[in-house]
């Protein structure tokens, strides 16, 4: 058992374990409705974590993705109410912008050798800026094609829906996990998070690789706004506050180291669904207050950050003793 | 002395020149920006206006210089600001007394420093991690004190402290004025600067001759944990009761980049709080500015994020050494033209 499984495992463990004792309380968690529910509901903040993974694993932050979802959204609405464009367009649109904009501060963060957090940082005040220029209402959008998207559905087994943005979010984790493990851009990923000076040794373009992570970031932030624009069907400029710690939280609970150069898409996946799956319970029980969900997020933040630290304390005696 | 003094202005020119421009630039949106005027027994006027609504940040920029000067960072101050906010209220309304209700605050700011403390000096997790746990849990904490309501309160003497006034200042302009010269004087009459210094920029190394690193992080965290409990106090009293969730909301942020903007690198080791605090009144002077100079409110982040890029593209490694090869190559040039 190579022991960089280990906090990938032991996520899988918690929330199969977790899953179970809330069945065991409320056996009707256990069905697909809800399960079908948690992926829906789930959707955006899920597609945002794929890409702070990645920033993760390459020893930077992303705090911009939360502004980035709610300029999406506000500039879809913006569009489609005050435009003839059809929506498919203003969604090529937006992708383009976000992706621009990610990879624009990747070229700051490379190229004037800024350290990601304030670059980012900088980028979150923009991004929420720009929202709030669009427009500081709240914008519904009432566009048929919307209609549609927002009721195609997959009937699972059980009389769950696997909706359309459930089934985007599954895809974009398959991307996700195929693009970590299976190309170069990848490996170029994992390698810049083991030290970027060995990285650039190595032969591993660095400039064009920090480029691309954040513009892969940008880009599935724009999704994501365009996920949770279907979903909330409005756009505002004061949503999707404070995302990106739910990102980074789900990246750590997935078992991502957050020095870089190790870490899973696939535990991202689990981390967004334990909290996914707190939310629920605390839902379906009723009497607890939502502030518990912070609060025990927050707790099991630590659980993880101090299970890594053991992983990563035994496997040095180990190496220390082999 | 003098020489002391000289180099201390050459270091901070770039952040003084900064606030000097913005400064003038808000004398130019609004001519009556520099008016004082004595109401009251205080001082009133944008200046003052200034002084006064930055204190919070002020004061948490004074903590996360020391933070980040050991090459660490504390997420967690906006929610400690929320935390201590909702003691404060729930104290003073269930009848306790001034000071044992600014006492039980400022003990449980530093508690939340000791946990941060805890985690990055013992048991070694990097800071920007160790004190997320905190910047995510803190507001809901805030919320299980508050019991998830404003809890309002019309205590005259705490109040005072938000919205008081001494020696024809606001109040919170004195708290961090003293508390920003205490801390000062704290870290540059002893060896603690140096130490902490050394600790950023090497900790291993420190540790190897003979620093105690982990009692200095542990210090410097409760530090950070005390300045945010004198701020959660101080925006408390401000608005007469406390708001778990938007009290302190993105002001670990507003207190990074005063720190950054300050001429401080995030890297750690060489610090300097007085630039921090002059970092700051520059963001503070920005906000009041936009909204003084009657932009529309939407461009206020638009503006804030570009005034924050320039000056931190200014001082970015890269510009900076690009600056010295050119200053250098047209030296060359003219003494060349000399010969």
């Amino acid at each position: 058992m190579n022991s960089k499984y280990l906090p990938l495992l032991a996520t899988v463990v918690i929330f199969v374990l977790s899953y179970a004792i809330c069945t065991l309380q409320y056996p009707n968690i256990l069905s697909t409705r809800v399960i079908g529910n948690l992926l829906t509901d789930n959707a955006f903040l899920g597609i945002a974590a794929v890409g702070m993974t990645f920033v993760i694993i390459s020893g930077g932050i992303d705090l911009s993705i939360g502004s980035v979802i709610a300029f999406t959204g506000v500039f879809l609405a913006v569009v489609l109410q005050n435009t003839t464009i059809h929506p498919l367009v203003a969604f090529a649109l937006v992708l383009i912008i976000t992706t621009v904009f990610g990879a624009v501060m990747g070229a700051i963060i490379h190229y004037l050798e800024m350290p990601a957090f304030i670059v980012t940082l900088a980028g979150m005040f923009l991004a929420r800026g720009m929202a709030f220029v669009l427009s500081i209402d709240s914008i519904p959008i009432n566009h048929d094609y919307y209609t549609t998207l927002t009721s195609l559905y997959y009937k699972l087994p059980g009389g769950g829906r696997l909706t359309l943005i459930g089934g985007i979010m599954l895809l974009v984790f398959v991307g996700g996990i195929f693009l970590a493990h299976r190309t170069r851009f990848g490996t170029n990923v994992y390698a810049l998070g083991g030290g970027s000076q060995t990285a650039q040794l190595m032969g591993v373009a660095v400039g064009r690789t920090t480029i691309q992570i954040y513009a892969l970031s940008g880009f599935l932030a724009g999704l994501s706004g365009i996920v949770f624009s279907l979903y909330t069907s409005a756009g505002y400029s004061l949503a999707a506050v404070g995302v990106e710690l739910d990102a980074i939280a789900a990246v750590v609970i997935g078992g991502t180291l957050l020095t870089g150069g190790a870490g899973f898409v696939a535990g991202t996946f689990i981390g967004i669904l334990i909290q996914g799956l707190i939310q629920t319970y605390i839902t379906f029980d009723g009497t607890l207050s939502s502030w518990w969900t912070k609060i025990l997020i927050g707790l099991l933040l630590f659980a993880f950050i101090l299970m890594q630290k053991v992983i990563l304390f035994l496997s040095s005696m180990n190496k220390r003793y082999a | 002395m003098k020489s002391s003094l000289n180099a201390l202005l050459t270091r901070l020119a770039p952040q003084i020149i900064a606030l000097a421009v913005i400064l003038l630039l808000n004398f130019i949106m609004f001519p009556q920006f520099f008016n004082v005027v004595i109401q009251n027994g205080r001082l009133y006027g944008s200046l003052i206006d200034v002084l006064n609504r930055g204190a919070p940040v002020a004061l948490l920029a004074i903590g996360m210089t020391l933070v980040i000067a050991t090459k660490g960072i504390d997420l967690s101050v906006g929610a400690v600001i929320a935390i201590c906010g909702a003691v404060a209220a729930s104290s003073i309304v269930s009848g306790h007394s001034l000071a044992s209700t600014l006492l039980v605050t400022i003990g449980v700011g530093l508690l939340c420093g000791v946990w941060n403390g805890f985690l990055v000096a013992l048991l070694n997790i990097q800071p920007i991690i160790a004190t997320l746990v905190l910047m995510v849990a803190g507001r809901g904490i805030a919320q299980l004190v508050t019991e998830g309501v404003i809890m309002t309160f019309n205590d005259e003497g705490l109040i005072a402290l938000g919205s008081g006034a001494f020696a024809f200042l606001p109040m919170p302009v004195i708290i961090w004025l003293v508390v920003g010269a205490l801390v000062i004087l704290l870290v540059r009459r002893t060896a603690l600067g140096m130490l902490i210094e050394a600790t950023g920029i090497n900790r291993r190394a420190s540790t190897l001759s003979g620093v105690r690193t982990p009692v200095l992080l542990m210090a410097v965290y409760m530090l950070s944990g005390l300045c945010a409990s004198i701020a959660g106090i101080i925006v408390a009293a401000d608005i007469k009761g406390a708001d778990a969730n938007n009290a302190g909301l993105w002001l670990e942020l507003d207190a990074i980049l005063a720190v950054v903007v300050g001429g401080n690198s995030l890297l750690g080791g060489r610090f300097s709080i007085l630039g921090s605090l002059i970092g700051a009144m520059i963001i503070q002077a920005v906000n009041t500015g936009i909204l003084l100079s009657g932009f529309p409110p939407e461009f206020n982040l638009i503006i804030k994020a570009v005034i924050v890029i320039v000056i931190l593209v200014i001082q970015s490694p890269a510009v900076q050494s690009a600056a010295v090869v050119l200053s250098r190559r047209s030296s060359r040039v003219t003494e060349g033209q000399v010969q």
